[in-house]
C-alpha cells in the first residue's frame, strides 16, 4: 500500500550508516568539477579508478581467505580454490598465530587451527605452500603484530623453491593501528610495531620490489561496528600515520608508497559502499600529492581488496545470505576494486564448508563474465547521486582527519580510546534501529521463518590439535638448538638497536625457531600492549 | 534500595571480536544492571577469580573464536568449584546447535547467536537470575 503524503512527508530515508538520503538529488546537490574532482580513469585525482582500462584490461583479482586445521588442510582448499578458477591465494591464521603464541602453549588451548591455520615454524610453512610455486600466484596473508616473521617465513619457503625474492607477489596486512581501534590482535605497544613496519618498507624496497608491504584495513574496523564514513575517516587516517612514519625512518615517500594497498569492507547500502570507494581514492591521491609532496603518479593511486560484509550475513535463513553476498560484490565492483573475497552463506554459523565456498567465488565469476558491468569504466559517474554521496563522504573524513589531528594524531587518539568509542557507539545506535525495526533484516527482524532452516556446517578435526603439537615437536627435536639460540640473540640485539629487524627474523626462521621464541624475543625489547576497555 | 543486578561480561580466550560483548554490556547497563567488562584475552580462572570479586549475580562469556568446547567448560568447573552455583552462566557468539546442548550439559543456562534479540537477552536473564 502507497503511503499517504503526509506519511512519507514524516518518514525518514536513511543508509545503513545513518546518512539521511534526499528523495531525488539535481545538479546543484553535486557540484563536480570534472577535471578537479574526477579525471578520466587511470588520471588523477583517480575517482574514477586507478587504471584506464580498468577490467576491460584485467579483471579483479578473485581472491578468497581461506585457513583452517594444519598447513595441509588448508593447501588442499588452496589446490581446490585455483583449480576451480580462483586467480591469488589469501591467508587465514588461527589466534594462537595471530598472537603470537606456539601451539605448544597453554594460552594456545582449544585455538589451534579453528579459526584459520596453525603456524608454528617454516615447516608449517613449508606444507602450506607444498606444490604451489610461488611465482606463479599472489598471496595475501591476514597477519599484522607478527607479520614480519610469517613474512620471513614465506621468503624463506621462496628460497627453497629456487624462486627469486623479485618475482614474487602478494600482500601481508600488517596494519596494526586497526589491532588497537578495532580487531584487537596486537601484541607490542603502538611505538615499537611501527618500527617493525618500517622496517618491512626498507627491506621490500630494496629486496622484494612487487611485495605490497600493508594492507590499510577498513575491513575491521566497519565490522566492528563503524559507519561507511568512519571505516573511510579512520582507514585513510591509519594511512597517513604509515606515510608519516615512513618519512620520519628517514625514507622517501616515493620509494615506498607504491607498495601500500588498501582493504575495504563492502556492506549492504549499495549506493553509499560505491560512493566511498570512489571518495577514498580521491582523498588519497589529493592528500599523498599535496600534504606528503608524493611525486610518482603511483604513490598516489589507492589500490585496494575489497571483502563482503561478514558482519551483515544472518544465521537465520541463512541461503538468502548469497543474495546479500552478490549485491555486495557487485557494489565492490561498480566501486572499482582490484581484488575481491565474497563471503560465504554459512560464515555466521562456521568456517566455510566446499560447497559454500565455491558458490560464493561463483558470484563473482557471474558478476564477471554475465552482468555486462565489467564493459565500461566507473558507469556510475556523474549521477548525481553517486557525485553527492562521493562529496559527502570526503567531507566526513576531512572532518574526522581535523578531529584526530586535534587530539595529536592517531596513536595518541588510539591511546585515549576515542576510535574504541567512536565504534562502540555506532555499533549500539545500528544495533538499537535494528530492535527498533527502522533498519530492516530479513529473516532476523523482517520475514521471520518459524522453522529454522539447517545447511551443512564445517566442523574442524579435534585430531588437528594433535597433528599440529606433534609436528612442533618433531621440529624442535630435529633443529639445530645453537643456530636457534644465536640466531634469536641477534634479532634480541637489533630489536634494542636500531638495525632492520628482517634479516635477523629471517636467519631466525631458517633455523626453523618458532613464531612463539621470536615475539618473546620481541616481547622482551619491545614490551606488550594492553587496552583499556570502554562499551 | 534493591541492589541492582549484577553482570559480569567477559570475552574468555584469544578472541577480539567485541562487538557483541560491548553491545550487550552497554544493553544491560540500560536496562538497569551493573555491568563489570572483563576486556580481552581473559583465561578461564580470571572469569572465575573477577567472579568471585565482583559478586555478580550473572556472568555473561562472548566468544567467536570456535573454541567455546574448551574454554566454557573450565570456566563453568571453576565456578561450581568456587561455590558459585548460583550464579547464571550464559554464552553468545558463533555456537553451532550441537556445542550448545553440550554446554548446557556442562552447566550453561543460555546459548544467544547471530542475530539474537537484545531484549530476549535482558528478559531471560531478569527471569532466571538467583538473587542473594
Amino acid at each position: 500500500m502507497a503511503l499517504t503524503e503526509k506519511a512519507l512527508s514524516k518518514r525518514r530515508f536513511a543508509t545503513i550508516s545513518d546518512r539521511e538520503i534526499n528523495q531525488v538529488y539535481r545538479p546543484e546537490d553535486a557540484p563536480v568539477d570534472y577535471e578537479r574532482d574526477l579525471g578520466d580513469p587511470g588520471q588523477y585525482p583517480y575517482t574514477r579508478g586507478v587504471h584506464e582500462t580498468m577490467y576491460r584490461g584485467k579483471l579483479w583479482t578473485m581472491r578468497q581467505f581461506a585457513g583452517f586445521g594444519t598447513a595441509e588442510e588448508t593447501n588442499r582448499r588452496f589446490q581446490f580454490l585455483l583449480e576451480h578458477g580462483q586467480t591469488g591465494l589469501s591467508t587465514a591464521f588461527d589466534l594462537p598465530t595471530l598472537l603470537g603464541y606456539d601451539s605448544d602453549h597453554e594460552f594456545a588451548q582449544g585455538e589451534i587451527g579453528r579459526e584459520g591455520v596453525a603456524i608454528d615454524t617454516l615447516a608449517d610453512m613449508e606444507a602450506l605452500f607444498e606444490g604451489i610455486p610461488l611465482d606463479q600466484v599472489t598471496t595475501s596473508m591476514t597477519i599484522n603484530s607478527p607479520a614480519s616473521v610469517i613474512w620471513a617465513m614465506y621468503l624463506a619457503v621462496a628460497e627453497k623453491q629456487g624462486v627469486p625474492w623479485d618475482r614474487i607477489s602478494g600482500t601481508i596486512q600488517n596494519d596494526i593501528l586497526k589491532e588497537y581501534i578495532a580487531q584487537k590482535e596486537y601484541i607490542f605497544p603502538p611505538r615499537p610495531s611501527l618500527r617493525l613496519i618500517t622496517d618491512n618498507f626498507a627491506f621490500a624496497s630494496e629486496h622484494v620490489p612487487r611485495w605490497n608491504t600493508i594492507s590499510i584495513s577498513g575491513y575491521h574496523i566497519r565490522e566492528a561496528g563503524a559507519t561507511a564514513g568512519q571505516e573511510l575517516a579512520f582507514t585513510l587516517a591509519d594511512g597517513f600515520a604509515y606515510v608519516q612514519a615512513g618519512i620520519e625512518a628517514g625514507l622517501n615517500v616515493d620509494d615506498f608508497a607504491p607498495r601500500l594497498s588498501f582493504f575495504w569492507d563492502v556492506h549492504n547500502d549499495f549506493f553509499e559502499e560505491i560512493a566511498k570507494f570512489r571518495a577514498a581514492r580521491r582523498i588519497w591521491a589529493r592528500d599523498m600529492k599535496e600534504r606528503f609532496g608524493a611525486k610518482n603518479p603511483r604513490s598516489w593511486m589507492l589500490r585496494t581488496h575489497a571483502q563482503t560484509a561478514g558482519v551483515s550475513l544472518t544465521a537465520q535463513q541463512p541461503e538468502v545470505n548469497v543474495v546479500r553476498v552478490a549485491l555486495q560484490a557487485l557494489a565492490a565492483v561498480l566501486g572499482g576494486t582490484q581484488s575481491l573475497h565474497t563471503n560465504s552463506m554459512d560464515e555466521a554459523l562456521c568456517l566455510p564448508t566446499e560447497d559454500a565456498v565455491k558458490m560464493a567465488l561463483r558470484t563473482q565469476q557471474v558478476i564477471a563474465e554475465e552482468s555486462g558491468v565489467t564493459n565500461t569504466v566507473d558507469p556510475l559517474a556523474g549521477s548525481y547521486f553517486i557525485e553527492s554521496l562521493t562529496n559527502d563522504l570526503e567531507s566526513e573524513a576531512r572532518a574526522y582527519f581535523a578531529e584526530i589531528e586535534r587530539r595529536g594524531g592517531v596513536v595518541t587518539a588510539i591511546e585515549q580510546g576515542f576510535f574504541q568509542r567512536e565504534l562502540a557507539e555506532s555499533a549500539y545506535r545500528f544495533q538499537r534501529r535494528v530492535q527498533s525495526g527502522d533498519y530492516g533484516v530479513v529473516g532476523v527482524n523482517k520475514f521471520v521463518d518459524e522453522e529454522p532452516l539447517r545447511i551443512p556446517t564445517l566442523k574442524i578435526d579435534p585430531e588437528v590439535e594433535k597433528r599440529q603439537l606433534a609436528r612442533l615437536r618433531r621440529v624442535k627435536a630435529e633443529r639445530d638448538s645453537v643456530r636457534v639460540a644465536e640466531t634469536l640473540e641477534a634479532l634480541r640485539r637489533a630489536a634494542a638497536g636500531t638495525e632492520n629487524t628482517m634479516p635477523r627474523i629471517l636467519d631466525c626462521v631458517r633455523a626453523y625457531a618458532t613464531l612463539g621464541e621470536i615475539v618473546d624475543v620481541l616481547k622482551s625489547v619491545f614490551g606488550t600492549y594492553r587496552e583499556n576497555a570502554v562499551f | 534500595m534493591e541492589r541492582k543486578i549484577r553482570v559480569l561480561v567477559a570475552k574468555p580466550g584469544l578472541d577480539g571480536h567485541d562487538r557483541g560483548a560491548k553491545v550487550v554490556a552497554r544493553a544491560y547497563r540500560d536496562a538497569g544492571f551493573e555491568v563489570i567488562y572483563t576486556g580481552l584475552f581473559q583465561r578461564p580462572e580470571q572469569i572465575v577469580q573477577a567472579a568471585v570479586q565482583e559478586d555478580v549475580d550473572v556472568v555473561a562469556l562472548s566468544i567467536l573464536s570456535g573454541a567455546h568446547n574448551t574454554l566454557v567448560p573450565l570456566v563453568a568447573d571453576g565456578m561450581k568449584k568456587e561455590g558459585l552455583d548460583d550464579v547464571l552462566l550464559l554464552v553468545g557468539g558463533i555456537i553451532p546447535e550441537d556445542d550448545a546442548t553440550a554446554l548446557k550439559a556442562a552447566g550453561v543456562a543460555g546459548v544467544f547467536g547471530p542475530g539474537a534479540d537484545l531484549d530476549d537477552i535482558i528478559e531471560y536473564t531478569l527471569s532466571h537470575v538467583r538473587r542473594a
